[in-house]
């Protein structure tokens, strides 16, 4: 197979304007990452599958994944009376949420390579392109993620939930998700719970 | 109640327009969905329209237990995936952690691995037959038949794992127990006595003409819609398709045995049973000699760390081919001692992309045996 930093060259050969960048895996796997700008997700995809070197048809692995906001604390140089001091500020690098595609070339038996979307913020801007019209067995998947981790697929056929059921709120496997209390009123053992929390 | 859909893409051409649609539930509660999984058929008459699989019955959010305990603690849980192949389940995933922590296995682990793999396409292969002679309507022979013939696998399983279904025996770095005195003698038998079976099973059926003319020609798919759905394992090869994870990333040592991948050729119903049939013999070459090359050793890696196991930053895919097909398994690791990510790449789920495709323009009857042709189990459907 060719390297990722080739593929990554033409895709922007075939692209011009995409933004790709290779995501580096520190652990021992090794499994590099395409980070894809959205916006040009579906014809990386489409170049992917048909290229005639590449022929990445079989898209395997679809899945979501949550990160959250972080906390980074810098230290800056402030100037205070005609002096500096250097004091640690706390900066909030906002988090997203990402798709991960696992493909394989069934035609050329080699893979994987991973591609990656992520979306602005974990709010509002949670849009992305649905490769489903390139590769249906993202069809199921994308639904999957839609429902468990709340990302809305432009141009999905059937944008619908998959495993729970219609008017569920929420999307449980986002990392800030909390189950709602659904115990009973009244019910001694949950609060011998509670008491025990509690102290 | 829904709406009606639109059926402009109705495939039966002299349809009367002004006929009426019948919408259809099948299940979740019905014998031949094989668990509790949902259809919403839309018929002409007896003639499929449309149909809407309905999932989520035996959802509990597996992936998120996983993200909440210790990598150790998900193997049980990944018994219950699918529940007739725990053993395999347990390899995927302990083969993905591998990955993402670098990890080898010793060689004696390798061939238990590779014997307790095929064990289980074995049995699973059998009581697949079974079941889909059951959905054809022979309810009850076929499935004793190759419910007799399992058990004795099962049996093997239990002397080893001390379960017949929930192993929960594969390591990271190698198994939990080794082999009790006698085992292999045991399974010897039963792999020798095999053969009998499968041209008893072969005798049985194959020839049959009900059997014949309730799957060939039925549900067939073109390998090219296969391979853009993500069909993986006896349904994907039965479309004439050549991949089996086993021949291509040749993982554990499976580069050692000598074995064929059967491929079919239409894409049927008939094909997919034949696959299973065919695949059954190839597995058995694989047990005979991996029992009689299985050499001496340890069976954990002793640089393998189970409890408080805190994997390096960084993510790794590992997969296997498991009776049901592509069986993956998606970690990403933060340091800590639960996964940040932890993703099953279910293939009974993502085989049933197809299942309306395979469906349109044949008779209700037909479906269930389609589905049944498909060997989906609900645990791994749902998750």
């Amino acid at each position: 197979m060719l390297t990722l930093e080739t593929i990554r060259d033409r895709i922007l050969e075939a692209v011009p304007d995409a933004g790709v960048e290779i995501i580096s895996n520190p652990g021992p796997s090794g499994q590099d990452s395409l980070l894809v700008s959205s916006g040009h997700g579906l014809a990386i995809a489409l170049f992917l599958r048909d290229d005639p070197e590449l022929r990445f048809d079989y898209c395997s692995n679809v899945t979501g994944v949550d990160w959250l906001d972080k906390t980074v604390k810098e230290k800056v140089i402030v100037r205070e009376d005609d002096e500096d001091v250097e004091t640690q500020v706390e900066r909030v690098v906002p988090g997203y949420l990402e798709v991960v595609y696992h493909l394989y070339s069934i035609s050329k038996k080699h893979g994987p390579v991973v591609l990656r979307l992520r979306t602005a913020d974990r709010n509002e801007g949670v849009e992305l392109p649905s490769l489903t019209p390139v590769w249906k067995s993202a069809e199921f998947q994308e639904r999957e993620v839609l429902d468990l981790y709340g990302i809305r697929f432009t141009g999905h056929p059937d944008p619908t939930r998959l495993l729970m059921w219609e008017n569920f709120e929420g999307h449980p496997m986002r990392k800030d998700y909390c189950a709602p209390d659904d115990d009973e009123p009244g019910d001694p053992i949950t609060a011998r719970e509670r008491k025990e929390e509690a102290s | 109640m829904i709406a009606i859909p639109d059926c402009s893409f109705n495939t039966t051409e002299n349809r009367d327009p002004a006929a009426e649609l019948l919408e259809l539930s099948l299940g979740p509660q019905h014998p031949s969905t094989h668990g509790v999984f949902r259809m919403n058929a839309v018929l002409d008459g007896e003639t499929v329209v449309r149909l809407q699989p309905v999932f989520g019955y035996l959802h509990r959010n597996h992936e998120k237990i996983a993200e909440n305990v210790s990598y150790l603690a998900s193997i049980p849980y990944t018994d219950r995936l699918d529940y007739l192949c725990s053993l395999t389940n347990n390899w995927a995933y302990a083969l993905s952690v591998e990955k993402l922590t670098g990890l080898d296995v010793p060689e004696r682990a390798e061939y238990i691995r590779i014997i307790l793999a095929e064990l289980t396409r074995l049995q699973n292969h059998t009581a697949f037959l079974g079941f889909l002679l059951g959905d054809m309507g022979a309810w009850g022979t076929a499935l004793m038949y190759g419910f007799r013939q399992r058990e004795k696998v099962l049996d093997l399983f239990e002397s080893l794992t001390g379960s017949r279904m929930m192993s929960n025996y594969m390591r990271f770095g190698g198994c939990r127990c080794d082999f009790p005195e006698g085992w292999l003698e045991q399974a010897r038998t039963v792999i020798d006595e095999y053969p009998e079976f499968l041209d008893e099973m072969e005798q049985l059926l194959v020839s049959n003409e009900i059997l014949i003319s309730r799957t060939q020609g039925v549900g067939a798919i073109s390998p090219e819609r296969a391979i853009n759905a993500g069909l993986s394992g006896p349904i994907l090869r039965a479309t004439g398709v050549d991949y089996d994870i086993r021949k291509v990333d040749r993982y554990g040592i499976y580069d050692r045995f000598s074995f064929r991948i059967p491929i079919g050729d239409q894409g049927d119903t008939y094909d997919r049973m034949m696959m299973r049939l065919l695949e059954m013999r190839e597995s058995l070459k694989i047990l005979k000699a991996a029992i009689d090359e299985i050499p001496d050793g340890p069976i954990v890696n002793p640089k393998a760390k189970l409890r408080n196991l805190r994997p390096p930053e960084g993510e790794a895919y590992g997969r296997i081919e498991s009776p049901k097909g592509e069986l993956g398994f998606y970690l990403i690791s933060d340091k800590q001692p639960q996964p940040y990510r932890f993703r099953v790449r279910p293939p009974s789920l993502i085989n049933l992309t197809l299942l309306e495709e395979m469906s349109i323009g044949h008779k209700i009857a037909d479906v269930m045996v389609i589905l049944g042709s498909i060997d989906i189990v609900l645990g791994e459907v749902d998750r």
